[in-house]
């Protein structure tokens, strides 16, 4: 099965990362013979794409943030659409964590305690502005870690104050990505922000 | 269950049959088990950490730690200005927002002597009454979560989205909010039919959800069973230890701050404070929190349709908006009631830019100390439920 070298006529280059697709194609290559079919690839794609599919996130909710992290799993915006949606109390049986809130200096050993509990392959996910920097507590929060990569390694900041469940879905997707193996497309495609002009502001 | 029989014996008493007096077995020496609950758990609402002293499966001693989300907001009172520190507001008890922003613009306007408009007042009333049902909405979902029940979390979920909608579309937040100022609200209402969209929620809100809710959740056979009769905090108790809100008025105390201390525009409008009556078990058991809670929603409703029926025309900020309000030197309390309880701010200025000394007093920091008390002698299981029904939010216990 060849690979486009160029884009068909009619194919939208910027809106390629929607089409996951392209990807499947890529991943397994059937070969069609007379008797039988035969599936050919990587070990390591057919272990990441496993486990990109069921990514289990670890219970761990810290402050505001984890009300959306609730919201993104329950009725409207359903996680588990990306396979994400086993959020298990113990993190034993986890494999992402997503902290999701304010990490004080208190907190922080118990947050690295779990993390080197869960057990490899272990992503984190930073939500919010204060799991990625400290937020709106950076400047006079003497008890606040200023960013929880002090920690542990992040795989994935999640920007907002708190993010909305959109953003915490995309950046599961871009951890999807990052485990399927692909470069993380962090530029901006046009589509969004010829959306976003169109977006009216309020006075 | 924890009966009478159990919550003795716990208490220092081992005169029962069972397996907390080994000590008489020649031979066997028992002794406590130390347990930590938290402060990751998910019974815990968040970062609570309950250092547990059990016999058995019975809880001996209860004591709950707290700072694991101390973000030091009072601190940081002293440090920016008056209009800056309504977000921190927010993320005191993220749950309701609005009421906490409603607590602290009207002790900077006490301070300040500022008169607000009527129809400020009206919108702050409907959105803090929307911000209330979301928070009840949430305690109601997660306290069946703890229960076991997963179901109610969807459902109530449902709804509570179609209120993060409408709060999104007055203020530009869809969770926090940062709507009220000193002197008004930021924003007017919407022309784009807010008014009658929030009509129709309500509308929807009391005849058709709420009794979902109830078949569902409320007079369920199982939930009956593991909230009837099990925590009970008396009239008492619930008052020796300034349980405010929901846990007060469950314990059979006919208190609401709206109703006995008003303020804003509460006293114009028609609605009832409930209390528990033990229905289906003791006054004051995890039931009747939870009840109090589901009809609270019901009072909310009438509440919303009246401040937003009688909506006044007129101005919705009294100040023009400026960067910085100046207010004189002084103190000033004020208390309202959020969704937690009595939510009071004590702010000391000296005149300058930023508050001197913005003391909070957090509803839910008050009422979980009552677990010292009513935790002991109950099952682990039945903990879990009394915590689950104190409906307590972290952010505003560690502030």
């Amino acid at each position: 099965m060849s690979t486009h070298a160029t884009p068909p006529e009619g194919y939208d280059v910027s809106r390629e990362h929607m089409l996951d697709f392209k990807v499947e194609e890529q991943l397994l290559q059937v070969v069609e013979t007379d008797a039988k079919n035969f599936i050919l690839t990587t070990v390591d794609e057919v272990f990441n794409w496993a486990r990109l599919s069921s990514v289990w996130p670890v219970t761990f909710g810290l402050a505001c943030c984890a009300i959306e992290m609730m919201a993104t799993s329950a009725t409207r915006y359903d996680i588990d659409r990306f396979g994400a949606g086993a959020f298990r109390a113990t993190p034993r049986q986890a494999d992402l964590m997503i902290v999701s809130g304010t990490v004080t200096a208190k907190m922080a050993t118990r947050l690295k305690l779990i993390y080197d509990q869960m057990p490899e392959p272990k992503w984190v996910i930073a939500m919010g502005s204060c799991a990625i920097g400290g937020g709106p507590y950076f400047k006079y929060g003497y008890h606040v870690v200023k960013g929880v990569d002090f920690i542990v390694p992040v795989d994935v900041y999640v920007p907002g104050c708190p993010p909305r469940p959109e953003v915490l879905l995309d950046g599961l997707m871009r951890l999807q990505d990052k485990i399927r193996g692909r470069k993380g497309r962090f530029i901006t495609p046009k589509w969004v922000t010829d959306y976003a002009k169109l977006i009216p502001y309020r006075k | 269950m924890a009966n009478e029989s159990t919550r003795v014996n716990a208490a220092g008493l081992f005169s029962g049959r069972g397996w907390h007096d080994q000590d008489h077995v020649p031979g066997i020496k028992s002794e406590l088990l130390e347990l930590n609950m938290g402060p990751q758990h998910p019974a815990t609402h968040g970062v609570l950490r309950l250092l547990l002293q059990t016999d058995g499966e019975i809880v001996y001693k209860v004591t709950p730690v707290l700072g694991y989300l101390h973000r030091c907001a009072e601190k940081i009172a002293e440090g920016v200005n008056y209009k800056q520190w309504v977000v921190y507001t927010d993320r005191f008890d993220y749950l309701a927002p609005m009421c906490c922003n409603h607590a602290y613009v009207t002790a900077v306007e006490k301070l300040m002597g500022q008169e607000v408009p009527e129809r400020a007042e009206h919108i702050r009333v409907a959105v803090s009454e929307l911000s209330r049902i979301a928070s009840h909405l949430i305690a109601l979902a997660t306290f069946g979560l703890d229960m076991g029940a997963w179901t109610p979390l969807l459902y109530c979920f449902r709804e509570r989205e179609e209120i993060l909608n409408l709060l999104e579309r007055i203020s530009g937040g869809r969770m926090l909010y940062n709507y009220m100022i000193p002197g008004g609200v930021r924003y007017d209402v919407p022309n784009d039919n807010w008014v009658a969209d929030v009509l129709d929620f309500v509308d929807l809100m009391e005849h058709n959800k709420l009794p979902e809710y109830n078949t569902l959740l409320t007079y369920n056979k199982i939930f009956i069973e593991r909230t009837a009769d099990v925590g009970i905090i008396d009239a008492a108790t619930a008052v020796d230890y300034g349980c405010t809100g929901p846990v007060l008025r469950g314990s059979g105390v006919d208190f609401d701050c709206r109703r006995d201390d008003p303020y804003s525009v509460y006293h114009k409008f028609d609605w009832q404070v409930q209390v528990g009556r033990g229905e289906m078990g003791a006054v004051g058991d995890c039931w009747d929190r939870y009840i109090v809670r589901a009809r609270e929603i019901e009072q909310s409703c009438r509440i919303i349709r009246q401040a937003l029926q009688q909506l006044p025309e007129g101005s919705y900020q009294a100040l023009a908006l400026k960067a910085i309000v100046k207010v004189p030197a002084g103190a000033a309390y004020t208390r309202v009631e959020s969704a937690k309880g009595e939510l009071g701010h004590y702010i000391i200025s000296d005149g300058g830019q930023t508050a001197f000394r913005n003391k909070v007093r957090s509803p839910s920091f008050c009422n979980l100390q009552v677990v010292e008390k009513v935790g002991v002698g109950q099952m682990v299981s039945d903990l879990v439920a009394l915590v689950g029904s104190l409906d307590i939010v972290l952010g505003e216990i560690d502030r």
